[in-house]
C-alpha cells in the first residue's frame, strides 16, 4: 500500500499580510492518505477542512507547503491532477437550470469523453444514483438528496482515482444523508482513494476508514473512529428511573460495566460509562426486566464533535466564537 | 477552444430550456424602440432626418453595451453556486469558460439584434447604405459587444453576490449609454458634458454605425474633434482597448478565484 494524497506542512493565510484581520485558514497542516482508504476531515466551521481540499484538488494555491495526489505534485502539475481527481463541494455544484442529464453530458464532454461515451456514461450514473427517473428534469426540481447525489455522479465521470468530498450530508435531511452514506459505501468499495470532510463524527465514524481532527489549520488528532472515542471516553449509557429504584439500577449497570456510576437526582437519571455500546444496553435492559424495573427512559449516548473538541482542545468549536465575533462572515472557511 | 464551445453550447441550452430569459432579454430593448421612437422622440428636434433614423444605431449600441451586465451577471451566479469551482477542477483550458461564457452572449446579441432590427423596421427604420455597408455595422455592434463583455467577465468574478454585478454594471453602463450622442444631440449638454460624450465609446459607436447605416455625421458632433470625425477609427480604438486590458486580466482572475 502507498501514499496516494500527502499534504505536508500547508500554510494557507486569507487577507493579506498586513490586514489585522487577516485569517490563518491553514497553518501548517499535514496529512497522509494511503491508496483505497478513506480519510476522513473532521472540524467544525471554520477550521480549514475546505480550505485543505481546496488546495489538494487544485483550485487554491498554498502559501507555502507541498502536496502531491496519486504521486503528482499539485502545484507543479495541477493540469495533470484534475485529470485523475473527482470534486464534489458543499453545494452542489450543477447547472440549476439544465436537466441532470444536461449536466452530465456536458461535464462529460469537459472531461474529453466523445459524445457517445458521454451519453453512455450519463445514463449509468443517472441509473447508478437512482436519478433515471429524474434524468430530463431540470436540476431546480430536484430534493437535495437528489441535488448531491447528481453532483457526485459528476464528479465520478471520469472513474477518478481519488475523489474530495467537501461536507457531502451537510444539509440534508436524515434521509438523504443515510442515502448518500450507502452511495458513498459503494463507492469505496470499487477502489477510490477518498477524502472526506464533516463537521459530524457519526459520518466520519460511517465512512472512514481513519479520521484527522483539525482546528485552526492545523491536526489536532488522528485515529480511528474507535481509538478517538476512547479518546474522548466513548458512548455512556444513561437511564432514567424513578427515585426509589435508582440504587438498585446503578448496582446493576456498575456490576455489567465494572465501572463507576453516577446519579443525578435532579433528573432521576443514572449515568455511566458504556464501552461495550450497544451490547451493554441490551444486557443492561435484560437485567432491568429480569428485576422487574422498568425505565423511564434509556438512551446511549455518543460522544459529539463538541465533546471530542472539548477533550482535544479544552475550547468549545470554534463556530460559536464566530458567531460572536461575527465580523468576518465565511470567510475563515475557504 | 472546443471546450469553450461546449459552455457556450451550455448556456444556449439554458435558453432552450428557460425561454423567459431569452424572451426578456429582447423585450427591454424593444420596449426602449417603442418608448423614445413615440414617446421622447416627438419632443427631441432633428431637423432634415427622421428620428427613428437615428435611435435606432443608439438603441443597439446601448443594447450591445449592456452585454457587458449578462456576462457579469451569469458568471456572478455560477461562482456562488459552485460551478466556477467544479469547471476548475476540471483538466480543461483556463480560458474555456470565460471564453465560452462570452461566445454564448455574444450569440445572445445575434439573436436580440435581428429582434431588434425587424422592430425597427416594423417602426419605419430604413437604412440607406448598401447590404455590405449594413452588415459591417452589425458586425462592428457584435464585436463591440463582445469586447464588452469582457469587462463583465472581471466584474462578474469579483463581486461577492450577483445582485452586486447587477448594480455595479448599471451604474456605470447606464451613465455611460446616455451621456452620448445615443438619443438626443449632445449640443444641448452643458460644455463640459460635451467632451464627456464626443469621447464617449458609446457615442463613436453610434456614430460610426449611423455612418455604415447611411446616415450623414450630425447630432453631437459639437467640435472637430477627432472622435467626431473619425467614429469608425476610434471604435475600433476603443474596441481593440477593451479586449487588450480586460481579456489578460479576466483570464488571470478566473485562475485565482475563490468565492468570497
Amino acid at each position: 500500500m502507498s501514499a496516494s494524497i500527502i499534504a505536508e506542512n500547508l500554510v494557507k493565510t486569507y487577507g493579506g499580510g498586513k490586514d489585522e484581520n487577516a485569517v490563518r485558514a491553514l497553518d501548517g497542516l499535514s496529512l497522509t492518505v494511503e491508496e483505497g482508504t478513506v480519510l476522513s476531515l473532521l472540524g467544525p466551521n471554520g477550521s480549514g477542512k475546505t480550505t485543505t481540499v481546496r488546495v489538494l484538488s487544485t483550485l487554491l494555491r498554498p502559501d507555502s507547503g507541498r502536496a502531491t495526489v496519486a504521486g503528482i505534485d499539485v502545484l507543479a502539475h495541477p493540469q495533470q491532477v484534475r485529470e485523475i481527481i473527482g470534486l464534489s463541494g458543499q453545494y452542489a455544484a450543477v447547472d440549476e437550470t439544465l436537466t441532470g442529464w444536461d449536466n452530465l453530458i456536458m461535464f462529460g464532454r469537459l472531461y474529453h469523453l466523445s459524445g457517445r461515451g458521454a451519453k453512455a456514461r450519463a445514463d449509468e450514473l443517472l441509473e447508478k444514483f437512482s436519478l433515471t427517473d429524474a434524468a430530463k428534469r431540470p436540476i431546480k426540481t430536484y430534493s437535495g438528496g437528489m441535488r448531491r447525489r447528481l453532483d457526485l455522479a459528476a464528479s465520478l465521470i471520469v472513474k477518478p482515482k481519488v475523489l474530495f468530498l467537501d461536507e457531502p450530508t451537510t444539509g440534508l435531511d436524515p434521509r438523504g444523508r443515510q442515502e448518500m452514506w450507502e452511495v458513498i459505501n459503494e463507492l469505496v468499495k470499487g477502489g477510490v482513494t477518498l477524502l472526506l470532510t464533516t463537521q459530524y463524527l457519526e459520518e466520519a465514524d460511517q465512512l472512514a476508514d481513519e479520521i484527522v481532527v483539525i482546528d485552526q489549520g492545523h491536526v489536532i488528532a488522528k485515529g480511528t473512529a474507535d481509538s478517538l472515542k476512547k479518546d474522548v471516553g466513548g458512548e455512556r449509557l444513561e437511564i432514567s428511573v424513578a427515585a426509589e429504584q435508582r440504587s438498585e439500577v446503578r448496582r446493576i449497570v456498575e456490576r455489567i460495566t465494572q465501572s463507576a456510576a453516577t446519579e443525578d437526582a435532579g433528573v432521576h437519571k443514572v449515568s455511566v460509562a458504556a464501552p461495550g455500546g450497544t451490547s451493554t444496553l441490551i444486557e443492561t435492559l435484560r437485567e432491568l426486566d429480569a428485576a422487574g424495573i422498568h425505565p423511564l427512559d434509556i438512551a446511549l449516548k455518543r460522544p459529539s464533535l463538541d465533546d471530542v473538541f472539548l477533550a482535544l482542545t479544552g475550547h468549545i468549536a470554534e463556530e460559536n466564537l464566530e458567531t460572536t465575533a461575527n465580523a468576518k462572515p465565511k470567510r475563515g472557511k475557504r | 477552444m472546443k471546450d469553450a464551445l461546449i459552455i457556450t453550447k451550455r448556456q444556449l441550452l439554458q435558453l432552450f430550456r428557460v425561454p423567459e430569459v431569452l424572451i426578456f432579454s429582447t423585450i427591454q430593448p424593444v420596449m426602449f424602440v417603442l418608448l423614445f421612437r413615440y414617446v421622447f422622440g416627438g419632443a427631441i428636434n432633428t431637423p432634415g432626418v427622421d428620428y427613428v433614423q437615428l435611435l435606432m444605431p443608439g438603441i443597439f449600441v446601448q443594447t450591445v453595451a449592456f452585454t457587458v451586465a449578462g456576462t457579469a451577471l451569469g458568471l456572478a451566479e455560477d461562482m456562488q453556486k459552485g460551478l466556477i469551482d467544479r469547471f476548475r477542477s476540471l483538466p480543461i483550458a483556463r480560458s474555456a469558460v470565460v471564453v465560452g461564457r462570452t461566445l454564448g452572449d455574444a450569440t445572445l446579441n445575434v439573436v436580440v439584434l435581428v429582434v431588434m432590427a425587424i422592430t425597427g423596421l416594423l417602426v419605419g427604420w430604413r437604412p440607406s447604405s448598401s447590404i455590405f455597408e449594413i452588415l459591417a455595422g452589425f458586425l462592428l455592434l457584435l464585436i463591440f459587444g463582445y469586447a464588452m463583455s469582457w469587462m463583465g467577465v472581471l466584474v462578474g468574478l469579483s463581486v461577492r453576490d450577483s445582485r452586486v454585478a447587477n448594480s455595479v454594471v448599471f451604474l456605470f453602463v447606464f451613465p455611460m449609454t446616455f451621456l452620448s450622442n445615443a438619443f438626443a444631440p449632445t449640443t444641448g449638454m452643458p460644455r463640459p458634458l460635451q467632451y464627456v460624450a464626443e469621447w464617449n465609446p458609446v457615442s463613436t459607436m453610434v456614430a460610426g454605425v449611423r455612418d455604415l447605416f447611411g446616415l450623414e455625421p450630425m447630432f453631437g458632433a459639437t467640435a472637430n474633434s477627432f472622435p467626431s470625425q473619425n467614429p469608425l477609427v476610434m471604435s475600433l480604438v476603443y474596441i481593440a482597448l477593451l479586449m487588450v486590458i480586460f481579456i489578460p486580466l479576466s483570464v488571470r482572475k478566473y485562475k485565482n478565484v475563490s468565492p468570497k
